[in-house]
């Protein structure tokens, strides 16, 4: 690969200068904001990470980024498997701002494959439904979605209203499971949107929801036997999934589960046959990864194939598992293949790009992966962070005995997982695990953003809108990463934004065509001049000039 | 128009004494509307001779957006003008919600206008003060007028002291004051002094003392109120006294709520701990 490793050191001018920013922004604060805000903003030192508030109550008038508990249990876990029908229970806004809003894609197989997700099911929720309760309603809008679309699972998401005024959802799928029958699944999530601190609460919920309902129920073992692995935390946005599906498929892996991009539920229920996880977007779905390697003895390894070396190192990670001679060579010989393009798009594309600022404030793993792409242009990284992370998904799951669990976190069910009867088996034996481990393959293990970061750049949780204007005014990025709250704010300053949420209308950006991809719309993008041409009507030459008549 | 409230302790007698009081102010000629803030809708039944009601959330239910007045309102005794909010059964829903709609609908269909001619509106509004909703009928704009109905009983006092708090909340922003205590006896030793000490040192006074007796109890049965039931009886003057009382009030405060510790200190003192 011709990218040199050149993750460009900052220049002391420019550490000093970012360390001084954090100073100016808290001293703008209010105090007890400020005493919040501190421990939210630090200067990055990749050998020894410095502890960083995150996961915590924002406060309120800061103009988050951030989403709420329902959207991250309906919205981003189970928004994208095409066969489910997902019921919002609520008023109507809920369910029809989550309705594919991330672009999320899945591709039916046949004509007689399910596609519910270009559907917006909701109870529609009126005074009366408060007043009187929802329940009704509820039963009435599952028994509609059976008669119209015979679907064999149906999931209830329960929005604000629903947890204040105490409608029972588990009792209502409980209840119309036996009243519908045939085997059909139906069950609840209680992922009311103030039930945690951000759409965090509601990764897990759902995670919670998937293990319980879904995972392990079909014991039938598809496809080959060899190389079995699910992919979690992949929401095929923009097409992501279906590049890795091509890539896995070239080299002969056999993907089992995708949590939750391009799936279906008959694929959850089978996620256990496979024999190895790959945890994609650490922050939502690592609940999933620890409950089946508790239950059913499978290990996970964290990998991120976004940008093209990022994608090797998964693929060369599989094979190692694996250790079969076989599956590396296959591997081995599809990187050489593959990497003739995307090292020809690279240099192109790295005309226009070295050397530029590129800025992150997305997601809760994002912000992480898209910083390797960015690397691979030769662009620099001076601020990132995370809307929803945790700790640990920017120190690395070291410190998660050390993170302090808060009443807000309490309020979200951990359920207990032990080992499965039957069905629990190593994959691996204690011999074969430490021989990986002493070989760098690390099972279990993310090491987080700030391990990557350059030193002296500045990480960020929860960004306010204070905070995003102040580093565009003073760093001008030459491309800022965000979603549709940030967008039109920034580029109104002149700064090109490229959501990472739902890639405004590109992708795939995963994997080696992902990667060619994301080159050639960066590219174009640091190089347009159009947001710079952009000015308000008072920041023109043209003035009118007056006089007062008497 | 006067906007009353009448607030108390569950099974204390509010909706007895209303109904009682709301016949004697009939009776002088007064032309009054009883909006039934509970969600059982029993709080016009003596003056309707039963429940013959549709409550106002049953009928926006049944007949959604597009109804009238008269679908909600019925006339009871001496031409009193009878609502009730209703709601859901217990354990569902949200009873406070219901009351909010409820008040909200009687507003939008004219109820309060000025064509009613209305002197007096009474809400009756079940138990403590448990959410937003139950304190609707003393937000601003609505009820400026609370009677907390109450007896020598210590519970009834706790939840008296209570509503207090709540009033003493709105009414620092808003119109509402607390126009006194009816002391509804439970034949309780003291009582009625114990009621007039712990009246002043709320600041407001005991309005009336309400003596227990069985007339109270056949009247009900016969779903009549007293002053319905057998006019000539002493009881029905006790009412006729209560209504003629709070017409001509003019004592009207924000209380002062007793701190938990006051409150045992007066029911000590009043000897009702042995």
């Amino acid at each position: 690969m011709v990218v040199k490793k050149d993750k460009t050191e900052l220049g002391d001018r420019l550490v000093h200068e970012l360390q001084e920013f954090r100073e100016v922004i808290i001293a703008k604060y209010p105090k007890k904001v400020a005493k919040k805000r501190a421990k939210s903003i630090v200067v990055n030192n990749p050998d020894n990470p410095p502890e960083i508030q995150a996961n915590v109550r924002t406060i309120p008038g800061i103009i988050t980024q951030r989403g709420c508990t329902y959207a991250g249990c309906k919205g981003v876990v189970l928004g994208p498997t095409r066969d489910i029908v997902n019921i919002t229970h609520g008023p109507i806004g809920c369910g029809f701002y989550s309705w594919l809003t991330r672009r999320n894609q899945t591709l039916p197989i046949d004509e007689n494959d399910s596609n519910f997700i270009t559907y917006c099911f909701s109870t529609d929720m009126q005074d009366s439904n408060i007043v009187f309760g929802g329940e009704e309603k509820l039963k009435q809008a599952i028994r509609e979605a059976y008669e119209l679309f015979r679907p064999h699972t149906i999931a209830i998401f329960s929005t604000c209203p629903v947890g204040l005024i105490g409608d029972d959802v588990h009792r209502v799928a409980k209840h119309m499971m036996e009243e519908i029958g045939g085997g059909i699944n139906i069950f609840g999530f209680s992922c009311e949107g103030y039930r945690g601190v951000s759409q965090s609460a509601g990764h897990h919920i759902a995670n919670n929801g998937l293990f319980k309902n879904l995972i392990g129920r079909d014991d039938s073992v598809n496809g080959s036997l060899e190389y079995r692995v699910n992919l979690l935390g992949e929401y095929n946005i923009g097409g992501d999934a279906f590049e890795l599906e091509r890539i896995f498929e070239k080299c002969g892996i056999n993907l089992i589960a995708t949590f939750s991009g391009n799936s279906t539920i008959k694929k959850f229920e089978n996620a256990h046959t496979a024999d190895l996880n790959m945890v994609m977007c650490h922050r939502s779905i690592n609940y999933v990864a620890e409950m089946m390697e508790t239950a059913f003895g499978i290990p996970w390894i964290k990998v991120q194939p976004i940008g093209a070396r990022s994608t090797i190192k998964m693929l060369r990670r599989v094979a190692q598992y694996f250790g079969s001679k076989k599956l590396i060579d296959r591997v081995e010989k599809i990187i050489t293949e593959e990497m003739i393009e995307v090292d020809k798009a690279c240099k192109d594309a790295r005309k226009f790009t070295v050397g530029k600022l590129a800025m992150l404030f997305v997601g809760g793993s994002r912000a992480h992966h898209y910083q390797d792409l960015f690397e691979e242009l030769g662009m620099v990284t001076i601020a990132a962070g995370y809307e929803f992370g945790h700790r640990d998904d920017y120190e690395g799951r070291r410190v998660i005995p050390n993170i302090k669990i808060d009443a807000d976190s309490r309020n979200i069910e951990e359920i207990v997982v032990t080992k499965d009867s039957t069905r629990y088996k190593p994959r691996k034996t204690e011999k074969e695990l430490n021989e990986l481990k002493v070989n760098g393959l690390e099972l279990g293990e993310y090491d987080g953003m700030m391990k990557q970061m350059g030193k002296g750049t500045l990480v960020i949780d929860d960004l306010s809108h204070y905070e995003m204007d102040k580093l565009i005014e003073k760093y001008h990025p030459d491309v800022f990463c965000a979603g549709i709250k940030e967008k039109f704010c920034v580029q109104k300053m002149g700064i090109p934004l490229k959501q990472l949420h739902n890639y405004d209308s590109g992708g795939p950006y995963a994997g080696f065509k992902g990667a060619i991809n994301f080159y050639q719309d960066i590219a174009m993008l640091v190089n347009t001049s159009i947001w710079k041409e952009l000015k308000a009507p008072w920041e023109g030459d043209a003035f009118i000039e007056a006089t007062f008549v008497c | 128009m006067r906007k009353i409230a009448i607030y108390g302790k569950g099974g204390i007698g509010k909706s007895t004494t209303t109904q009682n009081t709301v016949a004697g102010l009939a009776e002088i000629g007064r032309k009054i509307m009883v909006v039934g803030c509970d969600p059982k809708a029993d709080s016009t039944r003596l003056l309707l001779h039963g429940l013959a009601q549709r409550t106002v959330l049953d009928t926006l239910r049944d007949e959604g957006e597009d109804l009238d007045l008269d679908d909600v309102m019925k006339v009871g005794f001496k031409n009193t003008s009878c609502v009730e909010s209703g709601g859901p059964e217990p354990g569902v829903g949200c009873a406070g919600r219901g009351i909010i709609t409820s008040i909200n609908l009687l507003e939008q269909l004219g109820a309060y206008d000025d064509d009613k001619q209305l002197d007096y509106v009474f809400y009756d509004v079940l138990g403590d003060v448990v959410c937003g909703g139950f304190a609707m009928p003393i937000r601003d704009g609505k009820a400026e007028e609370v009677y907390i109905v109450c007896s020598g009983e210590m519970m009834a006092m706790y939840a008296a002291n209570n509503i207090c708090k709540s009033i003493h909340k709105f009414g620092k922003v808003g119109a509402v004051r607390l126009g006194g205590l009816i002391c509804n006896s439970r034949k309780v030793d003291n009582e009625s002094k114990m009621i007039e000490e712990f009246a002043k040192k709320l600041g407001t006074q005991m309005v009336h003392f309400v003596p227990r007796d069985n007339v109270v109890q056949h009247a009900e049965i016969n779903r009549r109120t007293v002053i319905d039931y057998m006019p000539d009886h002493a009881q029905a003057d006790e009412y006729r006294t209560l209504a003629s009382k709070i017409d001509n009030n003019t004592m009207f405060v924000v209380p002062t709520p007793l701190s938990i510790q006051e409150l045992e200190d007066l029911l000590v003192s009043f000897d009702i701990m042995n």
